[in-house]
């Protein structure tokens, strides 16, 4: 059986609350939905009235069996489907889905190496869906995640974060302005904070980084420079240049 | 109920495979870190069957004839880019002499990625190893020094770092191909996923 033969999914929304000024949790009942790998993304696909179809690939938030799934989706500002999907889309309103998607930016419980995870802004979804993993499965593997964002108020899941900071714990980064009474001015990740903030070479972590392209580009040459291997790294990457 | 409007300007664009858009920007996929090779260290091959290897370092491929090339690209991730511009070297100039009795080849790259292809679908004017886009020397993040362009299949057969070429018997799936994604590829047909 082929995924283009097997076809499209259709996806009520069930759930959805904002994540961020920008940003929006949706949460879709898919009958038939098998569940999915963390790390998967789904493509999305909305029709209009006329019959014209707009298709996007999103990383998909939750992790595991059922037919629920749910996405955190960013608002693009120039975007045709993430506006309608953040500013419009109402509780019992569908979508098409297709996948799960992709079997390479994956994490499983029964991998045991340490696992660096680093996310920049929405980048994070991915990362989280290894983190509710990692949590489920009750692996013993370490894990963590360096999280880069703009401001506090572009925090995604910050509240689940937390809690999952005795298995999974996060390392906070700021790049334009910093919370109050925090420690350190803002400013962009440096190959300071990539070798302070991050498991060493000597562990040999598998490491993920989710992000936009530039800061993708930045991070993974950074720890390429600190001494991991490219092999170990895998990438995931958003955006244009 | 939200009604979806989308943006049509994006649409009835016979240049455009199904289920694509377009954009302007020129996005960035890449399974992992970006291998940085130095011009002078790169080295392309091709081997076949009998082991024989022909090699090329950057100066003898920088030599051989270059051609303008103004291509769409399609990305399995839904964004098509039109009218794209390039330099590069015909795989047709490249395989002048090679003497193989396989159909298929393996592309190798710099960093590990490897991708499928029929030798007949690279050859015929339809592929080339690009090293300018833009008219500049092809960025590193973009698969520069130099890397394959397959217009006319999804651009993850447009292996980026390209160091070879190495015939094979069977059509054996590259890196994406064994990670979900189509053994062939073609846009026009929406052969995105095994």
């Amino acid at each position: 059986m082929t995924r283009t033969a097997m076809g499209w999914f259709t996806g009520s929304l069930v759930n959805a609350h904002p994540l961020t000024e920008s940003a929006r949790s949706i949460t879709f009942a898919v009958p038939g939905w098998t569940g999915n790998a963390a790390g998967q993304h789904v493509d999305v696909r909305l029709t209009a009235p006329d019959g014209y179809q707009a298709v996007r690939s999103y990383s998909i938030a939750s992790v595991g069996a059922g037919e629920e799934i749910e996405l955190a989706i960013d608002r693009l500002p120039d975007g045709e489907v993430s506006p309608f999907l953040v500013d419009d889309l109402e509780l019992g309103d569908r979508v098409e889905l297709r996948g799960p998607l992709g079997g390479w930016f994956v994490w499983r419980p029964d991998q045991c190496k340490p696992v660096q995870l680093v996310a920049g802004g929405s980048g994070v979804v991915p990362l989280l869906a290894m983190m509710r993993a990692h949590t489920d499965s009750g692996s013993l593997a370490p894990m963590r995640l360096l999280y880069s964002i703009r401001t506090p108020d572009d925090a995604f899941f910050r509240d689940e974060l937390l809690r999952h900071s005795s298995t999974s714990p996060t390392t906070w980064h700021y790049s334009r302005a910093v919370p109050p009474g925090w420690s350190r001015a803002a400013g962009r990740l440096t190959a300071e904070d990539l070798r302070v903030e991050t498991l060493p070479p000597e562990q040999v972590p598998l490491i993920y980084i989710c992000g936009p392209t530039g800061f993708v580009e930045a991070v993974s040459s950074g720890l390429v420079e600190l001494g991991h291997s490219a092999e170990n790294i895998r990438t995931e990457r958003f955006g244009g240049n | 109920m939200a009604v979806f409007g989308g943006q049509r300007h994006r649409y009835d664009n016979p240049s455009l495979p199904p289920g694509q858009f377009l954009t302007d920007s020129f996005p960035v996929l890449s399974a992992g870190p970006t291998p940085s090779i130095a011009a002078d260290d790169w080295e392309f091959t091709i081997r076949t069957e009998t082991g024989k290897t022909r090699r090329w370092n950057w100066a003898q491929f920088m030599a051989l004839p270059s051609e303008d090339i103004t291509v769409d690209i399609h990305c399995v991730t839904s964004w098509s880019k039109l009218g794209t511009g390039w330099r590069g070297v015909s795989l047709d100039t490249l395989f002048d002499g090679v003497e193989t009795g396989f159909e298929f080849v393996m592309a190798h790259s710099y960093g590990g990625y490897t991708t499928n292809l029929p030798l007949e679908e690279v050859l015929a004017g339809r592929a080339w190893i690009a090293h300018e886009y833009d008219g500049k020397k092809l960025a590193p993040e973009h698969g520069g020094p130099a890397r394959l362009l397959i217009p006319h299949l999804y651009f993850w057969k447009s292996a980026k770092w390209v160091r070879g070429l190495v015939m094979q018997d069977k059509n054996a799936p590259g890196f994406w191909e064994r990670n979900g994604y189509n053994l062939h590829g073609d846009p026009w047909r929406e052969e995105r996923y095994a």
